[in-house]
């Protein structure tokens, strides 16, 4: 079972020049290796060919507008296009926007951030890893859960799945912010620019 | 007291569980749930934590997922679209929201239109007060409570699961304090009186899969809780 999850840090470069550069090649790299997968998933998830076709160029047009916005010491590229993929496949399917937690600045951090991409990017390829290595009856569960063919009851607490390290990880990041904000001069006031 | 900062730093003493988190990770709740866990996750940064490590995992199976073949012209089509598409369009810049030291997060501010002091309530009864979220979503219903400080909710059973997230003062149930934040999940096994905490009214999102059945008396306000 191989996940090219090691190449995370590549991909996650690429992301960014798109979002800084506007780099065409750089897309077309992430779109040749991504495309395919958005839209297997889609398929996996229920929906048929020619729906996944449309919501994965979705995702990807997506992919193009919100690159400036990816932080690479909040999720590697896959988890980034995993939510991008369900919220669009939600947005589909309903007729108002699915509700979303509070926003946290969710943007390019300062320098000091390489180490922690790094590090999330190797808490992320231990998890993947474990997800393919995992007993095929708890695979199945995972992926059952994923996919829709699970009520969410059923998925036994203990996976064995080392998710607790990539939420120490997350947590850290999120606090990082936190504290970022606390010392943020205060914002313009009003509910202008909307 | 300025409840943004010092809530974020609050730790929840009953947090959402991970069944929810998985299920909106993997976008497969209903409208409703969706709401509980986006409003309960603002309020609780260990549950962010958790529902983005679940959100890893799909990432993970997006990873290895198989490849399908694309349209041959899926990649000139998207092209199109990026290039094509007017310099507003392109040059998207999301505006952060502003920090605002508001009693219910933004995905409730966004749901309602405004925060608690511009709600339009409908008395149901001794004092409680709520206004039915719409989700439209025909397997669960939201609503907003509110709860005057100091009284009980009716003894009730549940049809169903009900999920009560509070956002401003707090309840009592049996020994259990559940304060901003914080949790209760009820199911149809439970029976149970939550009592406000005397002071400011208890306001709190309540999700329920079924109707409740209120057990005794009061069988009007029972009614126009469930005629919604
Ligand atoms: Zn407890
Ligand atoms: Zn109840």
């Amino acid at each position: 079972m191989t996940f090219d999850t090691r190449d995370e840090g590549h991909w996650a470069a690429l992301l960014v020049s798109v979002g800084r550069d506007r780099d065409r090649e750089a897309f077309a790299e992430l779109f040749e290796r991504f495309a395919p997968r958005v839209k297997a998933f889609l398929i996996r998830t229920g929906l048929t060919p020619g729906l996944a076709e449309d919501c994965m160029q979705d995702v990807m047009v997506t992919l193009w507008r919100k690159a400036h916005l990816y932080d690479p010491t909040r999720a590697t590229v896959s988890t980034w296009l995993f939510t991008i993929a369900r919220n669009r496949k939600i947005d589909m399917i309903r007729k108002s926007r699915r509700p979303e937690p509070e926003d946290l600045p969710w943007g390019p951090e300062p320098e000091p951030a390489q180490a922690e991409a790094l590090a999330l990017r190797e808490d992320s390829r231990r998890l993947a890893e474990a997800v393919a290595q995992l007993p095929p009856k708890q695979r199945d569960l995972i992926e059952r859960a994923f996919y829709g063919d699970l009520s969410h009851s059923e998925i036994a607490a203990e996976t064995g799945l080392p998710l607790g390290t990539i939420k120490s990880r997350i947590r850290l990041a999120i606090d990082r912010l936190r504290h970022a904000m606390d010392t943020d001069p205060p914002r313009a006031a009003g509910g202008s620019g909307k | 007291m300025i409840e943004g900062r010092s809530t974020m730093e609050r730790t929840v003493t009953h947090p959402i569980g991970d069944e929810l988190l998985i299920g909106y990770a993997a976008g497969l709740l209903p409208e409703s749930y969706d709401l509980m866990v986006a409003t309960a996750v603002s309020l609780d940064d260990d549950a962010r934590a958790r529902l983005e490590g679940f959100e890893a995992m799909g990432g993970a199976l997006l990873a290895e997922a198989e490849v399908a073949p694309l349209r041959s012209d899926s990649f000139d089509k998207v092209m199109e679209r990026i290039m094509g598409a007017g310099r507003a369009d392109t040059v998207h810049v999301d505006v952060k929201t502003p920090r605002i030291d508001a009693t219910l997060p933004q995905p409730l501010r966004d749901a309602l239109g405004g925060d608690v002091d511009t709600l339009r309530w409908r008395g149901v009864g001794m004092g409680v007060k709520q206004i039915v979220i719409p989700c439209g979503d025909d397997e669960a219903t939201a609503r907003l409570l509110s709860i005057p400080g100091g009284q009980a909710m009716p003894d009730h059973g549940h049809g169903g699961t009900e999920i009560t997230l509070v956002l401003k003062g707090a309840f009592h149930d049996g020994d259990l304090r559940y304060a901003r934040g914080d949790i209760e999940v009820a199911d149809d096994a439970v029976e149970h009186m939550p009592v406000a905490d005397v002071g400011e009214d208890c306001i709190c999102l309540v999700v329920t899969d079924a109707p409740l059945r209120f057990n005794k008396l009061l069988p009007r306000i029972a009614q126009r809780f469930l005629n919604i």
